[in-house]
């Protein structure tokens, strides 16, 4: 058998094991679930109103404005949840059978970003779903919400990536947890919740440079107005300098876990 | 016939438990800062980042402040207190995960004194994050809510610290699991923001006005915040003062009866 689908395999039943292990531990979707649904609907019946200022994009309802940002924190904490479940692997010495054993190295990191793609997807269709019951529209239609979802999913593969270096790094599920608060910062310093243009300085000029404006920016306009090649393109553009930067990083804390063991 | 030596009375035996628990809670302060850390970043992440997100709100008509960092300041203090009495709860099922909770139950002391001591630990905890976040805002321009205005949000801060340790006790010792932490957290994050955190009570969706309306934590934010958007009365103190009591009463009554329902 060819490496290629030695690794293939390898990368298919981590991946398997990674999902199984995801959707068995509430302790790791719960939180991708249960608080940005509660922010979503703290956010859109405390700052609904918004959507009357000036300058405030059209839009159906604010619900239908956020459901990008919600998604956007959703996709965020399945990265962590991803990095948490990784360290937790390291620090019970799966791992270190894993590196033991005849198979690639990247196979291992990839096989651990298998499951938090499907948070990713989860969390995606989760919100959706909610957007819809409640009276959301999707303008873009069916071909918009498929590219929300695919976004949100490669997205959580790219911030996933930089979990499983953390995870690598330090091989401590309670460092990679201690990040949550940072995946406020992140989203706050961005236009997930509120547009740009509209944002009070310095979180204005910081989220026209945040790389994850550009992601919800790209997860939101099918659902707000419509497919924008402009915007897809920004989003994808932003999401493969994530990866990249999470290759670079895993690649780094992968050589560093096996020099100190 | 031999002297008997004098038994203190029971409610000085009492207070010296409470306090005892109340300066182990400080130790911990004190010995392990770090674990401080989250209950102090996630109010003033939250502070600053409403700010900064949803500080255009203050261009709707029906604002009654034009600083939304004055406007959100006591809610993020109040949320502060809320994490804080949620750790307590936590803190407690760590207890009982290490045997600690055991050992407490076999000494002499009352349910209610044990229940106590956690209750205002978290209570005087709760002003480490409140001051965090307000020096931060009086940094950022959140106008000076006068010596009144700032006790009463203190005494809110430290009734709701407590209210919400009262609320993760009772799940703590109901579960007897730190698994439930995101449990007390939501929790009292919901009751916290389920009121007009964001924007006044007009200006909320219908669905929040009519929540908020029945949340009894309106009118302890509305008390806290009065202060920091005008001017301080009793008209509206006494409706947060009510809602405290009523809560510490009804959280405190249930924490208890799961005090009392665990055995060693």
């Amino acid at each position: 058998m060819s490496n290629l689908a030695t690794s293939a395999r390898v990368v298919g039943a981590l991946g398997a094991r990674s999902i199984r292990q995801t959707f068995r531990r509430p302790q790791l979707i719960s939180p991708i679930v249960v608080f940005p649904t509660l922010l979503l609907a703290i956010q859109t019946g405390g700052a609904g109103a918004g959507i009357e200022l000036p300058g405030f994009p059209p839009v159906q309802s604010f619900l239908q404005f956020m459901l990008a940002g919600s998604m956007m924190q959703a996709m965020m904490l399945a990265g962590n949840s991803g990095g948490i479940a990784f360290a937790v692997d390291i620090e019970m010495g799966f791992t270190d059978r894993l590196f033991a054993a005849p198979i690639p190295r990247f196979a291992i990191v990839l096989g651990r970003l298998a499951g938090t793609a499907a948070l990713g997807l989860f969390a995606s269709v989760w919100f959706l779903a909610i957007g819809l019951i409640f009276g959301a529209h999707i303008e873009g239609g069916v071909p918009g919400a498929l590219l929300a979802m695919a976004l949100i999913t490669a997205s959580a593969i790219a911030v996933g990536g930089i979990g499983a270096a953390i995870a690598l790094r330090t091989g401590s599920a309670s460092v990679v947890q201690g990040l949550f608060p940072l995946v406020l910062v992140v989203l706050f310093l961005s236009s997930a919740f509120f547009p740009q243009e509209l944002m009070v300085e310095p979180a204005k000029t910081i989220a026209q440079y945040n790389p994850f404006s550009f992601i919800v920016e790209g997860v939101r306009e099918p659902i707000i107005a419509g497919i924008d090649a402009k915007q897809t393109l920004e989003a994808m553009a932003a999401i493969a300098g994530i990866i990249l930067l999470g290759l670079v990083l895993s690649a780094r804390a992968l050589r560093h876990r096996l020099r100190v063991g | 016939m031999e002297a008997i030596a004098a038994t203190p009375p029971a409610w000085r035996a009492n207070l010296a438990t409470i306090a005892a628990m109340m300066v182990r809670a400080k130790n911990e302060l004190v010995r392990v800062p770090g674990a401080a850390i989250p209950g102090v970043l996630a109010p003033t992440i939250f502070f600053l980042g409403l700010n900064g997100v949803f500080g255009g709100l203050i261009h709707l008509s029906g604002f009654e402040t034009t600083s939304y960092e004055s406007f959100i300041v006591p809610v993020s203090m109040l949320q502060g207190a809320g994490f804080t009495g949620a750790a307590a709860g936590v803190n407690l099922a760590r207890d009982y995960e290490q045997g600690w909770v055991d050992r407490l139950l076999v000494s002499p002391a009352p349910r209610w004194v044990l229940l106590t001591g956690n209750v205002l630990a978290a209570s005087l905890r709760a002003f480490v994050p409140a001051t965090f976040v307000l020096t931060i805002g009086f940094f950022i321009g959140v106008q000076w809510p006068g010596i009144d205005g700032l006790l009463v949000c203190y005494l809110m801060v430290a009734a709701m610290a407590a209210a919400a340790a009262c609320w993760g006790s009772m799940l703590a010792l109901h579960y007897k699991s730190q698994s439930a932490a995101p449990l007390m957290q939501a929790g009292t994050m919901a009751l916290v923001l389920l009121t007009p955190a964001y924007a006044p009570l007009a200006l909320l969706q219908p669905w929040l006005e009519k929540v908020a309306e029945i949340n009894p934590v309106t009118h302890v934010i509305e008390a806290a915040r009065q202060g920091f958007v005008g001017e301080v009365t009793w008209a509206d103190t006494w409706p947060g003062l009510l809602a405290l009591a009523g809560l510490l009463v009804v959280l405190g009554s249930l924490a208890l009866r799961e005090m009392r329902r665990t055995n060693v």
